[in-house]
């Protein structure tokens, strides 16, 4: 983020020399910043799923980078422009809040709105089958949630912070984060209650009907018979 | 991204920053879901003398256990446990390079998983890059700004540890419930064949041969 940006900044003055060196060596720093994150293999029409249970109001921010394998080469080369990757967030009542095609590396972000199990599906948008060559995609992501996805550099640069101020304005926001959570407990722990409620209330009923049921079934049976044999001449 | 442009001598702080970005140490925390006869396996590179850890938990589905094993980047299995519902596990890094962490539900025939996992590499990054190179000590309200920060993530931490531990339960309870309705339809269901099943089949014995009690007659 405050990479891209930082280039995009200098990229503005090309006059000076130092600029130039500078952007050089930015660019080298760059994409030796872009080397971490956890990666993981993906086919070619495969769909990965991630679920973030989070409170409402809370945003999160996904970061991925595809990586293709190079047969020639044997070794994972950066994907080509022409393949993306097509994310789609749903919200705990299973409604698209994001679906959407980014490049090869790309950067969603999103706000839930409710409270619950999100499910971030990741898959590639690849339609010729040739282009994976039987290889993987090897995908690194990297996905920040809540207080761990604000940016505190760009937080002080916008409201002019000192480092203690920056300092605190964490702690306020590690403690706000808390504090959804915990309401984010309570709701759970209300509907975990509602539904150990529902099971208590079905097994009871069930037990009494069952109980009713036998009793009549046994009654209608016997009557059954009963006239059965009468009319057969047998009782 | 501000409207001003910056003279290249301002580019320094973001070399500063940049520079502090490429070793930024790495953590990812995820929750994914585990078909039934699947391996998931995760990479990530580790720089030598570096500690880092692993915590995995297994949320929903079938008998709540996962396999687990981590290689490091020559290949040997530095841990290796089956069938576990939740672990731990530390370590510090010998070889630099790509280490890998696997998660196999090759046991289970029909149950997926939902499997969480935390992986952190190193000790956390400053908020601001020159945070991390002081040349004086922390003043009092640095150092309880320190204190507190510690103590909220000990708090976060097991916040996420009950949210787990109450997933898992919750879904137990919602599939005892879903469970107690079918089986009581399904109960239902038998007892009314078998009660009209038991009633025609005795008719039957009456009704195809010759009634016994003719031959009781005398």
């Amino acid at each position: 983020m405050a990479a891209e940006r930082s280039l995009w900044v200098v990229g503005l003055c090309p006059g000076s020399g130092l600029g130039r060196v500078v952007r050089v060596l930015l660019l080298l720093l760059w994409f030796a910043a872009r080397g971490g994150a956890l990666y993981f293999h993906i086919g070619e029409t495969e769909k990965k799923c991630f679920i973030e249970e989070i409170p409402d109001e809370t945003m999160v921010i996904g970061n991925y980078r595809t990586q293709l394998y190079d047969k020639q080469r044997e070794e994972y080369q950066p994907a080509t422009p022409g393949l993306g990757m097509f994310v789609e967030v749903k919200d705990p009542e299973d409604k698209v809040i994001l679906a959407r095609q980014y490049g090869s590396e790309g950067r969603f972000t999103f706000t839930s709105h409710t409270p619950g199990e999100h499910q971030i599906c990741l898959h590639s948008n690849s339609t010729k089958f040739s282009l994976f060559a039987g290889g993987m995609l090897r995908v690194h992501l990297d996905i920040q949630v809540g207080e761990h996805a604000n940016d505190y550099a760009e937080i002080a640069a916008k409201d002019k912070l000192s480092e203690l101020q920056l300092r605190v304005r964490q702690l306020v926001e590690q403690v706000e984060q808390i504090q959804k959570e915990q309401n984010y407990q309570r709701w759970r722990e209300e509907r975990f209650r509602q539904t150990s409620e529902s099971t208590n209330q079905r097994v009871l009923w069930w037990s009494i009907l069952q109980t009713l049921i036998l009793v009549a079934i046994g009654v209608w049976q016997m009557r059954h018979l009963k006239s059965f044999f009468e009319a057969k001449k047998l009782v | 991204m501000g409207g001003v442009v910056p003279r290249s001598a301002s580019a320094l702080p973001l070399l500063l920053l940049l520079l502090l970005q490429a070793e930024r140490p790495r953590g990812a925390e995820l929750t994914f879901e585990l078909p039934d006869n699947a391996k998931q396996c995760f990479h990530e590179e580790v720089e030598q003398g570096v500690k880092f850890s692993l915590d995995y938990q297994v949320i929903t589905g079938g008998h709540y256990d996962v396999d687990c094993f981590v290689k490091d980047p020559l290949g040997n299995t530095i841990y290796s446990e089956t069938k576990k519902q939740y672990d731990s596990f530390t370590h510090k890094a010998e070889v630099k390079g790509v280490y890998q962490f696997c998660f196999s539900n090759e046991f289970s025939t029909f149950s997926h998983k939902t499997v969480y996992f935390d992986f952190q590499v190193g000790d956390e990054p400053p908020i601001l890059p020159d945070m991390g190179n002081r040349v004086t000590a922390l003043t009092q309200m640095e150092s309880a700004c320190v204190t507190i920060h510690e103590a909220l993530k000990t708090v976060i931490d097991s916040q996420k540890h009950y949210r787990l531990r109450e997933a898992q339960d919750r879904a137990r309870a919602e599939d005892l419930n879903s469970r107690v309705s079918y089986w009581s339809i399904g109960e239902t269901i038998a007892l009314f064949v078998v009660s009209f099943s038991q009633v025609l089949l005795l008719k039957s014995f009456f009704t195809e041969k010759r009634p016994i009690g003719r031959t009781v007659h005398s």
